[in-house]
């Protein structure tokens, strides 16, 4: 005869299974955290060494080599915290949720993406930071099911910023740092206390 | 022999046996090598286990090939569904009766 405690134990590792084999739970605080430092460093360095300003676009090239340089820093440390966080837990990093939920980002980051370099190629450089903004907010959204309900969240704000942004198109690095800076770093800090503990 | 006691299937005794199911309520297909990731078991238990499910009627087997690879992947049937369901019912009766 079942008892209470066994049936409350049976449903938590029902609830554990459904979790594991239907979300992407690797993702560390850290990577959040370390890839908010690379884009204020990097906008910081853009505003200040460059003298980047979203309507006159002094250094445009340099600007371009240091924003992929963050997105590649961030990439690669995502990678890394996510890896060890993996091995921690004693699970492969890479498994079917891992290519979903990769699959599920990367279509709209690729589309997002080429657009972006398709209209700062053509002089409407005002428009990179509403444009990075939103679609990183549509991958995130999109990627929010294979992950913690968070992600799907801080996916809204992006695409809230991104349509801010729009309107005051001046101001673009700033909410720029906003969106990839700061609330990557709130994200990570929240995270890394809400589920590293 | 009574398949039911209380509401529960005598086939989710078997943890491995309910993990599996709560594996495939979340996921339409999975194939047999991340089933066996997510429990942690010998090709050979599992597969005992997943045939055991299929008897039931609870889960299907589909075989296909991925180029020259075999590939079988398993999904919960309609019965296995309700069962797996009655199974999760049962088990919040029971806790709220003994509260």
């Amino acid at each position: 005869m079942k008892e209470e405690k066994d049936a409350i134990r049976e449903i938590a590792e029902i609830r554990s299974m459904m979790e594991r084999s239907s979300k992407f739970l690797s993702l560390s605080g850290w990577a959040g955290i370390m890839a908010g430092l690379f884009a204020l460093t990097g906008a910081f360095i853009a505003y200040k060494y460059l003298h980047f300003q979203s309507l006159d676009p002094a250094n445009l090239s340099q600007v371009i080599y240091l924003a992929i340089a963050v997105l590649l820093l961030s990439f690669f440390s995502a990678t890394y915290f996510s890896m060890r966080k993996a091995a921690k837990r004693g699970e492969k990093l890479w498994n079917n949720i891992t290519r979903q939920l990769l699959m599920h980002m990367a279509v709209p980051l690729i589309a997002g993406g080429l657009l972006t370099l398709i209209l700062v190629s053509k002089g409407f450089i005002e428009l990179a930071a509403p444009f990075t903004l939103m679609f990183y907010g549509i991958a995130l959204y999109n990627a929010g099911k294979y992950t913690i309900d968070e992600v799907k969240f801080m996916g809204l704000i992006q695409i809230i910023l991104g349509l801010v942004s729009a309107i005051y198109v001046q101001y673009g690095l700033f909410f720029w740092a906003i969106g990839f800076g700061l609330l990557h770093i709130i994200y990570g800090v929240y995270m890394h206390f809400r589920y590293e503990q | 022999m009574k398949e039911f006691i209380n509401g529960f299937h005598k086939a989710f005794e078997s943890r491995i046996r309910l993990g599996i199911m709560s594996a495939l309520a979340v996921n339409d297909i999975l194939d047999f090598i991340s089933l066996k990731e997510y429990l942690d078991v010998t090709d050979g238990n599992l597969a005992t286990h997943i045939k055991a499910l299929e008897k039931e009627g609870f889960i299907g087997v589909k075989k296909s090939f991925i180029g020259k690879k075999p590939n079988t992947t398993y999904s919960m049937t309609k019965a296995g569904k309700k069962t797996f369901e009655d199974h999760l019912k049962a088990l919040e009766k029971l806790i709220k009766s003994q509260k």
